[in-house]
């Protein structure tokens, strides 16, 4: 019976090709801006989201802007900061500006960070040759230095630096790594960096404070619990004074951005979902002039045995029919769509099994509310009066 | 004496048209037995097709009963009605009612559908019974590609295919010319001397020459002559 009614509607459909493609082209249109929607929507939302968790979502950066009086982080502070649980590792950078020399050729304007041994724990691939800075150069203040590849190129000719001298500021360090090339926009100044202890970096550059910190949480989840129990710390180091540092946690920033993206989507498909209303109203039409124009086969199926519900399941089933294939063609359009525009604009196109079931149940759904009323006005007609008006 | 199927006892129909009642039968009494071939012989405006939507169980009588196949048939659900409909008759309509998009074969297994009979076995019948009627070339013609007197044969197939208790034709030569309207009489001639009791509803008393049994409807009183053909 089933079987039947689906190829009765698809017989049905197909014999009035012009009046089901345009009845079926609100759905389409529906289902299509819908699907493309959220699919542009998600994937913009996949590629921010990547980006910004590729910066680590397990870290909280702290900046210090100080005060007249306090400049920045003391010793004593990183201490107390290193108490709070679910703190894996805490990275401070002294960034400065130095001069490197060796073989007799010297460079300007070179950035000088001063890192400890958490920054390379937590960060990958920084070296390319070498070792990186452990925690024994962190306490000794040792002068060993890791440096960037055009530091390379241009003081050791393309030769083996590692074990070398390089005068940093006018003394002397022993290099111990050559950091990774790069071109990554977010460590673009690397290529033409060096990066000492920081404890080292602290007797040279002549800052006293910390004024950049990397926290490194052990459990992300709770990262915004720690960036509290970090801002408490902070607060107390400055006396009350909030203006004298920002805390920034990655999480909360991925929990913005996903929040936000997830009301846009929301609300693109909320507009785009009038459309769909507006093709059920469509269907709702056609199914109703359909009924009409098959009065007599109505009577005539009644007559032959047909139960008022066969009747209505015949109808019912035509209308879900027609909203599917219109669900269908529309959800191939959207995805084609937001595939296109998901190539233009550069982001990741993503199409998860939860968009294929929405584009299928909306359409489903809107054949069965907008098929019902038409379906059971079928169903009640009386077999006497509908025969007669042939 | 043969089986009684279907007794009709002092049937009376009105209808309500606005505030006044409308007698349209008046107390109809009928029996007829199984393998009868009864003509129901009446002007337009004289009754015959409420008689008829009654006897087909499309219309229920206001007062007295009426039994088919022993069964007594009043105000049941719609459904119960569809069942009944479905098994006891084979309705013959003036305009075949065919529906336009189904093969002569698919029109003939309609009722079986309803009848829930599975696919294989609808096949095979509605092949054998549009075999019977002379119509095994045209099975899968549409009605459009079929002659009046070939649509007409088709239908009565799909009244025959459920094998039901009684043939139901209302004015079937209606809308066919008259040699057309010959060969569907000696069909029905042939399917009563198989045994199928056939109730014939006309207003064209040369037609209704062609039942055993002649019946006269006017203004919804019955009266029978009986003619031995």
């Amino acid at each position: 019976m089933l079987k039947e009614s689906i190829k009765m509607a698809l017989e049905n459909i197909i014999s009035n090709k012009m009046r089901s493609f345009l009845t079926m082209l609100g759905i389409i249109i529906g289902v299509a801006s819908i699907i493309a929607l959220i699919t542009i929507v998600s994937g913009a939302t996949a590629t921010v989201t990547n980006q910004v968790s590729s910066m680590g979502a397990n870290k909280v950066t702290v900046q210090i802007q100080g005060t007249p009086l306090k400049k920045g982080l003391t010793q004593g502070a990183l201490e107390s900061l290193a108490k709070i649980p679910n703190i894996s590792g805490i990275s401070p950078t002294i960034s400065g500006k130095t001069t490197v020399a060796s073989n007799g050729i010297s460079m300007e304007d070179i950035a000088l960070q001063g890192k400890n041994d958490v920054y390379f724990k937590n960060t990958t691939d920084v070296i390319s040759s070498g070792r990186t800075i452990n925690p024994i150069d962190i306490e000794n203040q040792s002068r060993v230095s890791l440096i960037g590849s055009d530091i390379v190129k241009k003081l050791f000719y393309g030769k083996n630096p590692i074990g070398q001298e390089i005068k940093i500021g006018g003394i002397s360090y022993t290099v111990i790594g050559v950091l990774q090339e790069s071109s990554r926009f977010s460590s673009a100044g690397q290529n033409s960096a060096v990066m000492i202890p920081y404890t080292t970096a602290m007797g040279i550059v002549g800052a006293k404070y910390i004024n950049n910190l990397d926290i490194f949480v052990q459990d992300e989840a709770m990262a915004s619990t720690t960036t509290q129990q970090i801002e408490g710390v902070l607060k107390q180091d400055f006396n009350g004074n909030t203006d004298a540092y920002s805390v920034m946690n990655m999480q909360s920033i991925l929990d913005t951005i996903q929040s936000m993206t997830s009301i846009l989507s929301m609300m693109l498909g909320g507009i785009a979902s009038i459309s769909l209303v507006v093709g059920g109203i469509g269907i709702m039409n056609m199914m109703l002039v359909s009924v009409t124009e098959r009065t007599s086969e109505i009577g005539l199926r009644k007559a032959l045995g047909a139960e008022p519900i066969q009747i209505q399941m015949q109808f019912l089933i035509e209308s879900v029919v027609l909203s599917l294939m219109g669900g269908i063609i529309g959800f191939i359009l959207g995805v084609a769509l937001a595939w296109v525009v998901c190539i233009i604009i550069g982001t990741t196109f993503v199409l998860t099994a939860g968009t294929v079931i929405l584009a299928i149940g909306f359409s489903a759904a809107i054949g069965i509310i907008f098929g019902f009323a038409p379906a059971r006005k079928a169903s009640r007609l009386n077999p006497i009066d509908a025969l007669r008006s042939i | 004496m043969s089986e009684k199927i279907l007794e009709m006892k002092e049937l009376v129909k009105t209808y309500i048209m606005g505030d006044e009642e409308q007698v349209v039968l008046r107390g109809v009494n009928l029996e007829i037995n199984r393998g009868d071939f009864v003509s129901i012989l009446g002007p337009s405006g004289s009754g015959k097709t409420t008689l008829m939507n009654i006897i087909g169980c499309l219309d229920v009588p206001t007062r007295g009963t009426y039994h088919l196949s022993g069964e007594l048939i009043r105000d049941l659900p719609e459904a119960a009605l569809s069942h009944i409909r479905n098994r006891e008759i084979g309705f013959i309509f003036q305009q075949f009612q065919l529906l336009p998009r189904l093969t002569a074969q698919k029109n003939v297994e309609l009722p079986l559908i309803y009848a829930g009979v599975p696919e294989k076995e609808r096949q095979e019948r509605s092949a054998s019974i549009l075999e019977r009627v002379g119509l095994a070339e045209k099975m899968k013609n549409r009605p459009n590609q079929l002659s009046g007197g070939q649509q007409q044969r088709v239908a009565i197939a799909r009244a025959l295919v459920t094998e039901p208790t009684i043939l139901l034709a209302d004015e079937p030569t209606g809308a066919l010319d008259q040699t057309t309207g010959h060969q569907i009489m000696a069909l029905f001639q042939e399917l009563s001397k198989e045994g199928k009791t056939i109730v014939m509803i006309t207003h064209d008393s040369d037609v209704a020459k062609n039942g055993s049994r002649i019946v006269r409807i006017i203004d919804g009183n019955l009266s029978e002559g009986v003619y031995n053909a």
